[in-house]
């Protein structure tokens, strides 16, 4: 099964608030037994080929710490500053 | 093929002052999210973008944002923001606070702006208590809630934000909370578009202070208690969305205006008083 | 550069100095006056609301001072020359915001119409006594520049140099006005427009990605950039660095708050202005200020209708203080009459200039009135003795 999305952590921001790991809505992440350098525990994608690639976790992150990206041809999704 | 892909957050942020100051499972943080989503969305024209923030951890955002930031004086957000509008009429100027610094000590001018309709976006992020300061009650902590100054309960009646901000004359009123992000979001991709005073209440976490004290559990239990307690009833009458310290939250998008804006009112008023002899300056030019 | 002609009222007038403020700012190229009602000053921004649309610019009123007194900064963010108009009640709900214009280097002017005191006071009437407040009444180090006018002319012509200065040095500029200068009707010429110097914003041309809000050169001034061009900066009334970012640590707020000072001081005798006459073979000096030294000037003449060597000095510049000319002056004198409306404010700033060198002697008037001539000599002459 191709995963239609792809999850990309910053784990080094990360506070374990645990925002994305609940409201995935098909529980792609779980919090992982390692430690960032303040000593939370980052997420980690446990079923990564559930990712759909909606961004609701990158929604609600607070840390700016991940955020989700549909996968295909447009697979390089850079937002450009428009200013 | 790998991507390289970027958080679509961070070419809004200054990323050089990343890590933020926020608290774990602080919601402000999420509502910036929304916000720089909203801006893509609406496709607003980034440059002409002024962002105005008061004191306190909502404050924090105008030095967050990758944008002219105005980190200004406790509750005087709104008529800085008005000054900045007045002088230059092209602005698109928001004004992203929190609920002590707007309704508190910002209090009058959050109303008169409202009555004269200026052109402002207002994000109101209501933890209920004066975070950054230690947690003391505010306007709108609700009744009964344990606060660093109301250690035995508050007995005020809060604030029903939404109905004082439409009492006054608001064009756009909504209320979310920080779990409502895609609504949050669609809001405020509204309000870029809708000219007036527009104003979205975020309800928001604040797990170090205002959870902690009221043991209602951390940034995630928030969450839970928002989607749990939250309804949405759009266009519900503001006098009816009070609330309570556990009790139901109405969110939605309560009221939706057309009232002409200041500019508009202020142009024609001078236009019929002075005809020709009018000279309307859309930029107050410096010389 | 020149002032733009569509503000210059240019002819001769028969006005008080109220008007003439006001006259003055549009002569300056201010497009942009928040206010709040308050006597005496409110004929101020009445005049500008009824001038502003003809002219091409926009006065409101706002709410209250706390909000006139930063709805001018913001309209200055915006890219206008904007000021505000008070008086002591109005003054003292301003100060927060006077120190944030001077933390964030707004240029700007606030006029204050000063009237009796403290409290409510006497609204209708004249006093002096705001002119420690004006230097002193924010919080924290920061210096400010403030002058006195003594004529409805003077307000005209003083109010550009204070629209000039607070482009200059990017401080908020006090006016200090009192009721009977703001209210008295003389002969006001405001001359063509291409005669009137005016300091233009002092505008970056760095581009995007060099600008940084604070960096600043051996004037110690930073340029400034306007919201909706694309810099994209930040401002705070934190302590900040360079780039405009809060940064709140000690070596940080020593370097920012002594360059807010410096910026000031460093150039105060090139700031100072003041009026002076027969200070060379002086024995008594007569230094004073605003209205007082219109009254002070009959005393001088009937002091030395008397023979006695009396000299005056008038202050123009109150803020920052004069002391480089006290300070040579006050050997060579055997005294230094301070006259003011207050029960003595400025004449601090002279003892603590004259540094002992001669005698100083205040004139004190509790406001609400100006001084009868006759005070004043009495002082000069016992002085002379």
């Amino acid at each position: 099964m191709v995963a239609k999305g792809t999850v990309k952590i910053v784990d080094e921001r990360c506070k374990s608030c645990g925002f994305c790991v609940e409201f995935c809505p098909t529980k792609v992440l779980a919090l992982s037994s390692a430690f960032n350098a303040k000593g939370y525990h980052p997420p980690y994608a446990v079923a990564p080929e559930k990712c759909s690639g909606c961004d609701l976790c990158g929604m609600y992150c607070p840390d700016f710490a991940i955020f989700g990206y549909k996968n295909g041809p447009a697979a390089t999704q850079e937002v450009g500053d428009e200013g | 093929m790998s991507a390289t892909a970027t958080n679509p957050v961070e070419p809004f942020l200054r990323m050089d002052r990343i890590p933020h100051i926020w608290c774990p499972g602080c919601g402000i943080g999420t509502t910036v999210n929304c916000f720089t989503r909203a801006l893509m969305d609406s496709k607003v024209d980034l440059k002409s973008l002024a962002l105005v923030s008061g004191i306190g951890c909502t404050g924090r955002v105008a030095g967050y944002v990758k944008l002219d930031s105005f980190h200004t004086t406790h509750g005087r957000a709104i008529p800085f923001a008005t000054g900045l509008k007045l002088a230059n009429p092209n602005l698109n100027v928001i004004v992203y606070s929190g609920d002590g610094d707007l309704s508190a000590i910002g209090g009058n001018h959050l109303i008169h702006a409202a009555r004269r309709n200026i052109d402002l976006k207002v994000i109101c992020v209501n933890n209920l208590t004066y975070a950054m300061t230690g947690g003391q009650s505010a306007p709108t902590t609700p009744e009964h809630a344990i606060t660093a100054t109301s250690p035995y309960g508050a007995f005020e009646p809060s604030f029903n934000l939404p109905h004082l901000v439409e009492a006054a004359g608001a064009v756009y009123v909504a209320r979310w909370t920080t779990f409502h992000v895609r609504q949050l979001a669609r809001s405020m991709a509204e309000i870029f578009k809708k000219k007036g005073f527009c104003f979205i209440e975020v309800l928001s976490p604040c797990p170090t202070l205002y959870q902690r004290r009221n043991k209602m559990g951390d940034g995630l239990d928030t969450m839970k208690f928002y989607k749990e307690k939250s309804k949405v009833k759009n266009g519900a009458p503001t006098s009816e969305v009070g609330l309570t310290i556990n009790g139901e939250i109405i969110v939605g998008k309560f009221v939706e205006r057309d009232r002409p804006d200041y500019g508009s009112l202020m142009k024609a008023q001078f236009v019929e008083a002075l005809g020709d002899r009018y000279v309307d300056c859309t930029e107050t030019i410096c010389s | 550069m020149k002032a733009d002609p569509r503000g210059v009222l240019t002819g001769v007038h028969f006005i008080d100095g109220d008007q003439a403020c006001c006259e003055g700012a549009l002569a300056a190229g201010a497009r942009f006056a928040s206010g709040y009602p308050i006597t005496p000053s409110t004929e101020v921004v009445e005049r500008f609301a009824s001038r502003v649309p003809t002219v091409g610019g926009t006065f409101i009123q706002m709410e209250d001072e706390l909000a006139a007194s930063i709805t001018l900064q913001g309209a200055v963010w915006g890219g206008a020359k904007a000021f505000t108009v008070t008086s002591g009640p109005g003054f003292s709900l301003m100060m927060e915001h006077i120190g944030y214009a001077a933390m964030t280097e707004t240029p700007c002017v606030f006029v204050d119409v000063q009237r009796g005191g403290p409290s409510t006071g006497l609204p209708t009437l004249p006093a002096q006594a705001d002119m420690m407040q004006a230097r002193w009444g924010s919080h924290g180090d920061y210096e400010i520049i403030a002058l006195c006018p003594n004529s409805p002319q003077e307000c005209f012509d003083l109010t550009i140099r204070a629209f000039n200065l607070a482009e200059e040095f990017r401080v908020p500029v006090m006016f200090m006005m009192d009721e009977v200068v703001g209210h008295m009707t003389e002969k006001v010429v405001i001359p063509p427009a291409d005669e009137i110097e005016i300091v233009p914003r002092r505008h970056t041309h760095k581009s995007v990605e060099e600008y940084l809000p604070y960096e600043t050169g051996g004037d110690l001034v930073p340029e400034i950039a306007h919201a909706g061009e694309g810099y994209k900066f930040h401002i705070t009334g934190l302590t900040h660095d360079e780039h405009g970012y809060p940064n709140m640590i000690p070596p940080i707020q020593d370097k920012l708050v002594r360059r807010l000072q410096n910026k000031v001081r460093e150039a105060a005798e090139r700031i100072t202005l003041y009026e002076a006459e027969g200070l060379e073979d002086a024995d008594v000096v007569v230094i004073s200020y605003g209205i007082t030294s219109r009254v002070a000037q009959r005393a001088i003449e009937l002091a030395r209708g008397q023979s006695l060597q009396v000299g005056k000095l008038r202050l123009i510049t109150a803020w920052p203080f004069p002391e480089h000319i006290i300070r040579e002056l006050a050997p060579r004198v055997k005294a230094m009459v301070v006259p003011e409306l207050n029960l003595g404010q400025m004449v601090r700033e002279v003892e603590r200039s004259a540094g002992g060198d001669c005698q100083v002697l205040a004139v004190p008037h509790a406001g609400g009135s100006v001084h009868h001539p006759e005070d004043i000599l009495k002082v000069i002459v016992e002085a002379s003795r």
